[in-house]
């Protein structure tokens, strides 16, 4: 083995020897220290996981209070109602001051309140009766959770009881399809975004950190010193972590098509091009914050803040950008992930569409090319 | 004498994190930078999204519905589209999220008591906020039809519900994830400083001469121990000035409590990074081994999705979390103004897994260095 490399070696141009030797020892390096390998793999694992289990947006046994404060068979009928719905765990009171203090609590998450005059207004129908919810404002979805399920509830129970007694209306209601993900499972437009966090990872923290110890311990000036040219210097450290990248990536899209059962629409070809592209600034970064910083702290703060965090928050897959404040969206478009995941949804979801892709890869090339200059000229500037 | 060796090294500590100009920076401005970023980004809310509509409809009716959705404050804008095709390119280049049909006969169905066609077609990529969407589009169908339907068709009468916000009545994000992100980066910071404290000592073989002096093993232990709950005690107290003053979150409860918490809180995830120092040999293990910790801390914590959303047994996991309790704490005391009974029920757990923490690192750091 090692004769046929020598053989292969000394007939190859020096340059890519040089390469392919630097390359070599960076991988001894990863074997060495298996964290890296590690990570790349168990990440991917770890967030599909989370993903699959932990993350449901949709709340189902929410604890509800309800205080009946009208003793009267069509109180009692609507209680039902609420104790049958597969969304609330009901807690009853006759007294409010009761659950008020499990609300402030957070042992409840909304009281709804059926007052006494509740029946007579019913039966009066001369006006709608009023039903009073107090909600846990101190977490706003879950309040507009609790309060759409109510409604949906008090809806149902309205048309069972006009059903009953023989008036015959009917609610105008809206149809929607849901394109690409018909069965709305949250894990279908979360997987792109994992497959964004772990490719921001391995690419910026990771290389980040690798760089970053060799210039703590002087090695790459070593390094540097050796008539390795520049340019192999970088490709040769980024061409193992580009690599590693890639091997997460396909980690985590083969555990989610195959384990979880995530759609995938589009080629494997378009799948490699769009994450070649978003490993490019991303490698880039890690290598400008390693020669700009040469500590390992410090890189790692600075990659959590411009690569780890910006990933999960701005890059559109959990929040939406369109709703964010006019400066947090301009910031959005400065994130690399934030051209990464509509590209990624679209290759699980929709299928290939070559003309969305290659705006995205022209931007995040071009954001590659920005950050690898910079690279250079802070490892240049080290050196001096 | 032991007080003294214990505050020299103390001092040490703090002096390797403080020295450093640049990392002193590292330790206070990437953290406020998240807090006040992130304060405004993450939000679940819908709005400024963009609609395509087509309007089939031969009469009025149609072309009043669509400027009524024209109106809506959640919609930056309405285009109106005249093939069907183009319904579908808006949406598969992310031009709009949902796209409106409306039936031709939309205006005589309505007068004839029919309820009238209307379809709208969602980007499921985003189902989420697609969904959002829909149901802000529905209401606008929903009120226009009942206004305008002929009297034979009546939309059932159903009692009034009357929502009243508690704790934050005109439903502000900021202030549901303002005290959420105080704790989560208390965290990322307290595991990661102590992580990369014995690691780095080791990497740079000051380990063993640290072992050699006459300080004892446990003196090691709480003398890299205090310095990271100190520095987190200090970013605590700028995250706390900065949400209420810059970011203008009320905080209605009690400081002493949010402070009594979080030291208990602080010492629980330093002896999570104390843990995983004594298993890392490199620095790089050490991040990355305080990754693998955070990231499933803080999506089992409740912090986005409320816990009682996830599985029976992956709820019972929660239960050894610390950023749990701590969000609990720091939401309760920030916007509920939490009494004292419910700050400790809720730090009583922090102590009992700070206890576990700080002496299961404390073992294994023996078992490691013999």
């Amino acid at each position: 083995m090692m004769v046929t490399r020598r053989a292969w070696s000394s007939r190859a141009h020096p340059g890519l020897r040089r390469l392919v030797a630097l390359m070599h020892k960076e991988w001894i390096q990863m074997v060495r220290d298996p964290s890296s390998i590690l990570i790349a793999v168990v990440m991917p694992l770890i967030l599909l996981f989370l993903f699959g289990y932990g993350v449901n947006l949709d709340a189902t046994h929410t604890r509800l209070g309800v205080v009946v404060e009208d003793p009267g068979p069509e109180a009692r009928d609507l209680v039902a109602g609420f104790e049958l719905s597969p969304y609330f765990e009901v807690r009853l009171a006759t007294d409010r001051r009761e659950l008020e203090q499990l609300l402030t609590a957070g042992k409840v998450r909304g009281i709804v309140v059926i007052p006494a005059t509740f029946e007579a207004a019913l039966r009066k129908g001369s006006h709608r009766p009023d039903l009073q919810i107090l909600l846990d404002g101190s977490d706003p979805n879950t309040a507009a959770l609790v309060e759409a399920y109510v409604q949906g509830v008090v809806a149902n129970w309205s048309v069972l009881r006009s059903e009953q007694t023989g008036s015959t209306a009917t609610a105008a209601v809206a149809a929607d399809r849901l394109w690409f993900n018909p069965a709305r499972t949250s894990m279908s437009f979360l997987v792109p975004g994992s497959v964004a966090i772990v490719m921001a990872l391995v690419g910026t923290l990771l290389t980040a950190l690798v760089v970053a110890r060799e210039w703590e311990r002087g090695t790459m000036e070593a390094l540097l010193a050796t008539p390795v040219s520049g340019a192999e210097l970088i490709l040769g450290k980024l061409l193992p972590y580009y690599g590693l990248g890639l091997t997460s990536m396909a980690v985590c899209t083969l555990f989610a098509v195959f384990l979880f059962g995530v759609p995938f629409r589009g080629s494997v070809i378009a799948l490699y091009a769009i994450s070649s592209a978003f490993l490019v600034p991303a490698l880039g970064l890690g290598l400008l914050i390693s020669a700009a910083t040469r500590n390992q702290l410090i890189a790692s703060q600075l990659a959590l803040l411009s690569s780890f965090m910006p990933t999960v928050l701005l890059s559109g897959f959990l929040f939406e950008i369109d709703s964010m404040p006019k400066f947090i969206q301009l910031l959005c478009q400065l994130v690399p992930a934030r051209w990464l995941v509509p590209s990624l949804q679209t290759v699980f979801l929709v299928g290939d569409l070559w003309s969305l892709f290659a705006t995205h890869i022209a931007v995040l090339a071009l954001f590659g090319v920005v950050f690898l200059f910079f690279a250079v000229k802070a490892m240049r500037r080290q050196v001096a | 004498m032991r007080q003294t060796r214990l505050v020299s090294l103390v001092t040490k500590e703090l002096l390797v994190v403080l020295r450093d100009p640049r990392s002193r920076i590292v330790l206070v401005a990437p953290p406020l930078v998240q807090l006040l970023v992130f304060a405004f980004a993450a939000t679940l809310e819908v709005r400024n999204v963009h609609l395509v509509v087509l309007n089939r409809d031969e009469g009025a009716a149609g072309v009043e519905l669509v400027h009524r959705l024209q109106g809506s404050r959640t919609f930056a804008s309405v285009v109106p589209v005249h093939d069907p095709g183009d319904l579908r390119v808006a949406v598969d280049r992310q031009r709009a999220i949902a796209a409106i049909q409306i039936a031709p006969d939309f205006s005589a169905d309505l007068a004839a008591g029919r309820p009238p066609g209307f379809q709208v077609l969602l980007d499921g990529r985003r189902s989420n906020a697609a969904q959002i969407v829909f149901s802000y589009i529905a209401e606008v169908y929903a009120t226009f039809v009942a206004e305008r339907a002929a009297p034979s068709y009546r939309i059932t009468p159903t009692p009034r519900l009357v929502p009243r916000h508690w704790f934050n009545p005109n439903l502000i994000f900021r202030w549901f994830m303002v005290p959420g992100l105080v704790a989560i980066i208390a965290q990322i910071m307290g595991v990661l400083v102590t992580a990369l404290s014995v690691a780095r000592e080791r990497e740079l073989g000051t380990f063993d001469q640290l072992m050699v002096s006459p300080l004892r093993t446990h003196e090691i232990l709480l003398g890299k121990t205090i310095p990271p709950v100190l520095i987190g005690l200090l970013n605590v107290t700028l995250y706390i000035v900065v949400a209420v003053f810059v970011l203008r979150v009320p905080l209605r409860g009690s400081l002493v409590l949010l402070y009594g918490s979080s030291l208990f809180f602080l010492a629980s995830v330093v002896g999570v990074g104390l843990f995983i120092s004594s298993l890392s040999a490199t620095q790089q293990q050490a991040i990355l081994g305080a990754f693998l910790f955070v990231t499933p801390a803080t999506m089992l914590s409740g912090f986005a999705t409320p816990i009682e959303n996830m599985p029976a047994w992956l709820q019972s996991i929660t239960v050894v979390n610390p950023l749990r309790y701590f969000l609990v704490i720091t939401r309760g005391i920030f916007l509920k103004g939490m009494t004292a009974e419910a700050v400790a029920a809720n730090t009583l757990p922090l102590a009992l897994i700070a206890v576990f923490t700080l002496t299961s690192a404390a073992w294994l750091f023996r078992h490691r260095m013999e």
